[in-house]
């Protein structure tokens, strides 16, 4: 303990103060905010997606379940089941492509170092571990894997996206027809694409990665235009978590007959 | 109209110091720094104070104030209520040298570290060429003024005095983005970030840019780029396997890094 406190800002050389931090406002409120909210998502995104049951409302499917691979209930495989044998619950083949990207997001791991990690727990308030090597070992060096979870994610959004078209029919497949189950995953699905598309690893590839702008003018145009909407990556982050999680939810309730869907046509 | 102020000051060196309060007759409008100005010239001539340019410009006098990294003179009276009592200390991640002064050497020393510009040959008629748009990217890093507070708020530092020999900070992160994004200059930093500088000991909690006065946008612009770019030469299995049948990696881009054995 006495080693503890000659370290950072209680070091010999430093001033010497006594207080972590002298920080007045409410500089916990956030992390206080980011661990609540994140944890209960991890609760209840585990809880279901460990069910196995309960994910498909004809003609919605559940994002925590789609592609739904494994042994799934008529209607729901729309690209087969290759995974017929796997003997768990069929969101386990596919969540982790979506769980990875969003752990190694640049902007979530920020805010859980801070919120659960305490590492710092805000800016100028000092963190409570002894020692510190970031992101520089296993398993925290798999952080840089970052932008291969992105090429997943990317494919994960187009199948939501699918999703949704087949959302415009009713529970008999007939087409044409919308219900609030179509509303919610179309705008889930805006946000999971804004969040998909507003990656830092997106704008790196799109053109970040350039040295002459002036020599690839497309790519500069994408580039700027994948800056504008990274400026609002952690606001996609929060609204696509909220979104997919208010989707799964709305079909739990349909597909257990708690509640009925609302058709406007 | 004037008021008195409250203030609460850490006096003293490396042999030990403590928070004294003052109160200092201020006007509406003034900084923090007129206060201290005041102090200095009305109570206690022997307060050591860093400052120069007095708007924002310099760099000089970084410090806390109420335990957040900010300017002295860019920090206005009137953020604060008129009761509260506004405590100022010196840079807590680096070594005090006398009150309010600290010894930021640390950061030269990193400055030092950092290969300079080398850019390629001139062309034909002796001139070097770059567009307009290729010359505006790297602009914002250049509102750089070195106050060094990113580097006092960033906690690999600031908690880990043992880490400052492996860790450039986000100040130096913010250079090797500028060259490494700069068209016409040719050294491959890339594997130098990520080893000596420490790059992937950052875990991009963006207090950097919380506290940047010129509002450098360092986490999103120039720490997250290059750790892209270091995921591109290094972590890319693409590129790895590219490298192994032969086929010429096109991301070197007119760069070469010294320390690669071929």
């Amino acid at each position: 303990m006495a080693t503890e406190e000659r370290t950072g800002v209680r070091g010999a050389t430093r001033a010497e103060i006594e207080a972590r931090t002298l920080r007045e406002d409410r500089w916990w409120l956030s992390p206080l905010v980011t661990f609540v909210v994140f944890g209960a998502f991890v609760i209840y995104a585990t809880v279901r997606a460990f069910m196995g049951r309960d994910y498909y409302a004809s003609p919605y499917l559940s994002p925590f379940y789609s592609p739904c691979l494994g042994d799934c209930v008529e209607g729901a495989s729309d690209f087969g089941q290759p995974f017929k044998a796997w003997p768990l619950s069929a969101a386990l083949i596919i969540l982790i492509f979506p769980l990875g990207f969003r752990m190694t997001c640049y902007y979530y791991r920020k805010a859980y170092y801070r919120a659960f990690w305490l590492s710092p727990p805000a800016c100028a308030v000092a963190e409570p571990h002894s020692a510190y090597s970031g992101e520089t070992r296993f398993p925290l060096i798999l952080q840089n894997l970052h932008r291969w979870f992105w090429y997943a994610a990317l494919v994960i959004a187009c199948v939501l996206t699918f999703d949704v078209v087949l959302a415009f029919r009713n529970a008999e497949h007939e087409w044409g027809h919308m219900g609030l189950g179509t509303v919610l995953m179309l705008v889930n699905v805006v946000y999971i694409w804004l969040y998909t598309l507003s990656c830092h690893s997106c704008r790196h590839a799109v053109g970040g990665r350039l040295r002459h702008f002036s020599k690839h003018p497309v790519r500069y145009r994408l580039w700027t235009w994948v800056s504008g909407l990274n400026a609002n990556h952690a606001r996609y982050a929060w609204i696509s978590l909220f979104s997919v999680a208010l989707v799964d939810l709305y079909i739990w309730l349909l597909a257990m007959g708690v509640i009925e869907d609302v058709r406007f046509f | 109209m004037g008021y008195d102020l409250k203030m609460r000051i850490w006096r003293g060196d490396q042999s030990g110091g403590d928070l004294q309060d003052y109160t200092v007759e201020v006007s509406e409008g003034e900084v923090v720094l007129d206060a201290i100005h005041r102090l200095q010239a009305t109570q206690s001539g022997d307060l050591a104070v860093r400052w120069n340019c007095k708007a924002g410009k310099c760099g000089s006098c970084s410090a806390e104030i109420n335990g957040r990294p900010r300017l002295l003179c860019m920090t206005r009276l009137s953020d604060f209520d008129q009761t509260e009592t506004i405590t100022v200390t010196p840079m807590r991640a680096f070594p005090v040298i006398r009150d309010l002064v600290t010894d930021v050497s640390f950061n030269y020393e990193k400055a030092r570290e950092l290969p300079s510009f080398q850019p390629q040959p001139r062309d034909a008629d002796g001139k070097r060429r770059m567009m307009q748009v290729d010359v505006e990217r790297g602009q914002e890093f250049r509102k750089c003024i070195e106050c060094f507070l990113c580097q006092d708020t960033c906690h690999v530092v600031r908690d880990h005095e043992d880490n400052k020999p492996a860790f450039a900070g986000p100040r130096f992160f913010l250079r090797y983005a500028e060259l490494d994004m700069h068209p016409l200059d040719t050294h491959d930093r890339r594997a130098l970030a990520q080893d000596a500088a420490g790059l992937g000991m950052c875990n991009i909690t963006k207090c950097c840019t919380e506290v940047c006065p010129e509002g450098i946008r360092i986490t999103d612009n120039a720490i997250i780029p290059m750790k892209e770019r270091v995921v591109d030469r290094k972590f890319d299995p693409l590129v790895w396997l590219g490298s192994k049948i032969g086929v010429r990696n096109r991301d070197n881009d007119g760069r070469t890094d010294p320390r690669d054995p071929d």
